[in-house]
């Protein structure tokens, strides 16, 4: 591989035209026009769900546009798979990272890729060119399940130049990534754009699009709607282009909170093999009260979701709701006195993607009205109340007998956070409760919250979305290594405060936030 | 609403008649490869052979039809939550084996007697198919390995203790338990004035079981957990289903429900439990199961469809001298088209659904694009 420093030639990297991919029934790409010039971070920017990713899948090979043209370095090709665009120079970083943890680096790296250097010293030689001339400074002999999630994707950066890319497309590189990460990978893009590489940037957080790139094209349904300077614009103006409105911001008003204690968390510890994925976890909620979790996603945050919803039990320690301690309770127990649940995967845990809503419905639901009566399912009463939480939720569909698979994402999330809602629950389990959903559904979910708990619902708010933290929550607490380590003010705390305690980069989390070097 | 269903039914009844019209293709290739009349076999399947046997067929198609019915429901509660009872052929044996030594032990007042058969034949089939169940929830064995072991053992069992009881025929070859009175029997009835057979009059306990079976899945709390838990685990989970207690008890009415398959057999035709007695229609259950779709209607016709195959190799043997394995060929082919034609049905429909959901949002909000044809 080549690398040409600073070369400004008339063909620009990558080229689309008019590329136009139709799906049945999802938004689509609609004649999309976007040139990246050799050299430089161009970035993607739109809401969730806008086709960005869709349109990168194109530029990479896994699907194929239905009309439209792909230029590289001004020449035509046809990527009918990724390996069509690895050849043409294209490389993609997914979102989440795929990569072996019992192997090295090395051997991440070389994994299917064994033709260009080999397997040993030659590949080694060439992993410590890329990693020097590109200040990624990974040691090709560590194991990767040793590795921090930033350098993790250093790793996947690494594994893509190996290949020869000299276009990369990072698709939501950041949301991974705590604050101080964040910068040390802008860091290193600029590193590769000083080498004459170009990055494809994908992303919906404006701040870091605004910081990193040279070029930004904004998404809105699919199509694009415009190409802007970062230097002529602001994340106010990019954020009306990407909604076509304005943006909703997470706004607590006036805190409810009681004093009647909802949930009690009292000393949970849960090890997973020799590694406490829970360490002496205490805390309580209020009537009224919404506490929110910051953490770095895996830290623990899945794993006392699963104890309080007794899906797995702690080692010791006791989850207390009410007055009751709840701990030797099944889940249908817990469920029925009163703990509504928001579950972080909502294909996963929260629906029969399969059958229809008004089911749905019943779902977590099944031996309380009006979904059951007795021993049977009350189909009247569960038909009702779906209508009515399509009604009062304003989930879009056409009925409530079509499958809950053929909704779109934010309106399958309103529907769970509908039912969760229902049949006056105590206590609700938020885990990204906006993740993946547009911005309409995310400020009436927003709004069902704040609600909820004006009536006197607690809640426990799981995010990564530390804007949503700070804006829903009483309190917040930060989660490292299955410890809570800090408690913050939300109307008080910065998302950089934050992150800095997330990563632990911070011996007290009450100081301010001290930058790790980034190389 | 109505226009959706109409697309629904019309779904539902597309991927049968394309796997029959695919394996007849088939099938007939095959009869062409092998020199065999394709025409004349075809005319002796669609008139059921010779005009006068007819009738006599016909209602040996209900018969078999009832066992198979039986067999085939039985796999289907363990399909509906993604359990895979292969065990159905050791269940069923074992318990009408069970079934046939108390019958014939006993003798009570006629109903009381056919229902402690009936139950015997319940409890030892659903006994046999909770080994499977807890070898699953306490240890995490396969339950399609350990249902073929226990069929193996179950084979073995049946064998042996049929030595042990079998009362004295020492003529022939043969062995059997006692024959069951007059009073454990189920009497036939006149299903067509034409042919002297009778049909069983177990066919109305399979109704029954068929109808328990929609009930129970689609009306009741225990059937919608069983059906969350084979749709999604992970779901049916989080919403409060305990998954080990549901697969314990999917899998012994799974077997219970086993345990009456060869009883229409035992109790309105044989009396007795011998080496002659049908083995390995809980296999052919499985096949039904798939073919008609888990649905208690869907199970009953193509429990039927195979019933009269069946019967009909006969004829094919008299009159178009084609090997009655042909028949059986012909229901593998079925099967295997029956597997592919519902996964191009299913596809097919949950595009067609996105498709409509979307097209009828997109024309309530008209700010929002087309949606591509």
């Amino acid at each position: 591989m080549t690398t040409a420093p600073e070369v400004e030639t008339a063909a620009p990297a990558v080229r689309l035209t008019g590329i136009t991919k139709r799906f049945p029934g999802v938004v689509a790409n609609r004649n999309v026009n976007i040139t990246v010039r050799r050299g430089t971070v161009h970035a993607l920017v739109g809401e969730n769900g806008a086709g960005k990713s869709t349109l990168m899948k194109i530029l990479y090979g896994v699907q194929r546009p239905d009309e439209g043209s792909i230029e590289v370095d001004g020449a035509p090709v046809s990527l009918s798979s990724p390996a069509d665009a690895i050849r043409a120079g294209i490389g993609m970083v997914y979102q989440h990272f795929m990569l072996a943890d019992n192997l090295t680096v090395l051997e991440n790296v070389v994994l299917g890729a064994e033709r260009m250097h080999g397997i040993g010293d030659g590949a080694r030689r060439r992993i410590e060119e890329l990693s020097h001339a590109y200040g990624l400074e990974i040691d090709a002999d560590a194991l990767v399940e040793e590795l921090g999630v930033g350098d993790r994707q250093r790793v996947e950066i690494l594994k893509v130049l190996y290949r020869g890319a000299r276009t990369l497309i990072l698709d939501e590189p950041t949301a991974v990534l705590v604050p101080q990460e964040v910068d040390e990978l802008f860091d290193n893009l600029r590193e590769l754009k000083s080498e004459g590489l170009t990055v494809l940037f994908i992303s919906h957080k404006l701040d870091e699009v605004l910081a990193v790139a040279d070029d930004i094209t904004v998404v809105r349904r699919g199509e694009t709607v415009a190409t802007v300077d970062p230097a002529s614009t602001t994340s106010r103006r990019l954020a009306e282009l990407m909604v076509g409105s304005e943006l909703p911001t997470p706004e607590r008003g006036e805190s409810t909170v009681r004093t009647t204690p909802v949930l009690q968390v009292h000393g949970v510890t849960l090890r997973s093999g020799d590694r406490a994925v829970l360490d002496d976890v205490s805390f309580t909620i209020h009537s009224g009260e919404v506490l929110g979790i910051a953490g770095v996603e895996g830290n623990g945050q899945g794993e006392l979701v699963d104890v309080i919803m007794g899906l797995r039990a702690p080692e010791s320690g006791a989850v207390v709701l009410g007055e009751e301690d709840v701990s030797a309770w099944p889940t249908r127990r817990r469920r029925e006195a009163g703990i509504g649940f928001i579950p972080e995967d909502r294909h996963r845990q929260g629906l029969l993607l399969e059958a229809p809503l008004w089911e749905n419905r019943v779902l977590g639901h099944q031996t309380r009205r009006p979904a059951a009566r007795g021993p049977l399912v009350d189909r009247r009463g569960a038909r009702a109340d779906t209508e009515r939480i399509v009604r009062e939720f304003d989930v879009r569909t056409p009925g409530i007998d079509v499958t809950a698979g053929s909704l779109s994402g934010g309106n399958q999330q309103k529907l769970i956070v509908g039912r969760e809602l229902s049949g006056d629950p105590v206590l609700l389990l938020a885990a990204h409760p906006t993740r993946g959903v547009d911005v309409g559904a995310q400020a009436a979910i927003w709004d069902s919250i704040r609600e909820a708990r004006r009536r006197g619902l607690a809640v426990l708010l799981i995010s990564a979305d530390l804007d949503e933290l700070i804006g829903l929550s009483d309190t917040i607490r930060v989660v490292l290594r299955g410890r809570l380590v800090g408690t913050f003010d939300p109307a008080s705390v910065t998302p950089e405060l934050l992150g800095s305690a997330m990563t632990g980069a911070d011996g007290d989390p009450r100081t301010s936030a001290r930058t790790e070097p980034g190389s | 609403m109505r226009n959706r269903d109409w697309t629904r039914v019309a779904l539902g009844f597309a991927a049968p008649l394309l796997a029959i019209v695919f394996s007849v293709i088939v099938t007939s290739l095959i009869l062409v490869a092998a020199g065999d009349p394709v025409g004349t076999t075809w005319r002796t399947l669609a008139t059921g052979g010779l005009s006068g046997a007819l009738p006599r067929n016909l209602v040996n198609t209900v018969n078999l039809g009832t066992t198979y019915y039986l067999s085939a429901v039985a796999v289907a509660i363990g399909f509906r939550m993604n359990l895979f009872n292969i065990g159905v052929d050791g269940q069923y044996r074992l318990a009408v084996f069970a079934a046939a030594v108390v019958g014939g032990a006993v003798t009570l007042p006629r109903p009381l007697h056919v229902l402690l058969i009936v139950v015997v034949a319940m409890v030892v089939g659903g006994a046999w198919a909770a080994i499977a169940g807890l070898l699953k929830v306490g240890r995490g064995v396969s339950e399609v390995i350990s249902t073929i072991m226990l069929n193996a053992i179950a084979g073995g069992l049946v064998a042996y203790l049929l030595r042990r009881v079998a009362s004295g025929q020492q003529a022939s070859n043969n062995i059997a338990t006692p024959s069951i009175p007059e009073s454990g029997r189920v009497p036939g009835f006149t299903l067509l004035p034409s042919s002297p057979l009778l049909a069983y009059g177990f066919l109305f306990v399979a109704i029954l079981v068929g109808l328990g079976y929609w009930y129970l899945l689609g009306r009741t709390r225990f059937g919608f957990d069983l059906r969350a838990t084979g749709l999604s685990p992970s779901a049916a989970v989080a919403s409060g289903v305990n998954v080990r207690r549901m697969v314990l008890a999917a899998m012994v009415l799974s077997g219970a429900v086993a345990g009456l398959v060869g009883l229409p057999e035992l109790l309105g035709k044989t009396y007795t439990y011998d080496l002659s007695f049908p083995a390995g229609l809980g296999f052919t259950g499985i096949a039904i199961a798939l073919v008609g779709r888990n649905s208690p209607v869907g199970i009953a016709l193509a429990a039927l469809l195979f019933a009269y195959l069946d019967t009909a190799s006969n004829p094919l043997q008299i009159l178009a001298d084609v090997a009655p394995e042909i028949v059986k060929i012909m229901q593998g082919v079925i099967v295997l088209s029956v597997v592919i034609a519902y996964e191009l049905v299913r596809r097919y429909g949950v595009v067609h659904e996105q498709r409509r959901v979307a097209a009828q949002l997109s024309a309530t909000r008209p700010q929002t694009e087309e949606v591509p044809a």
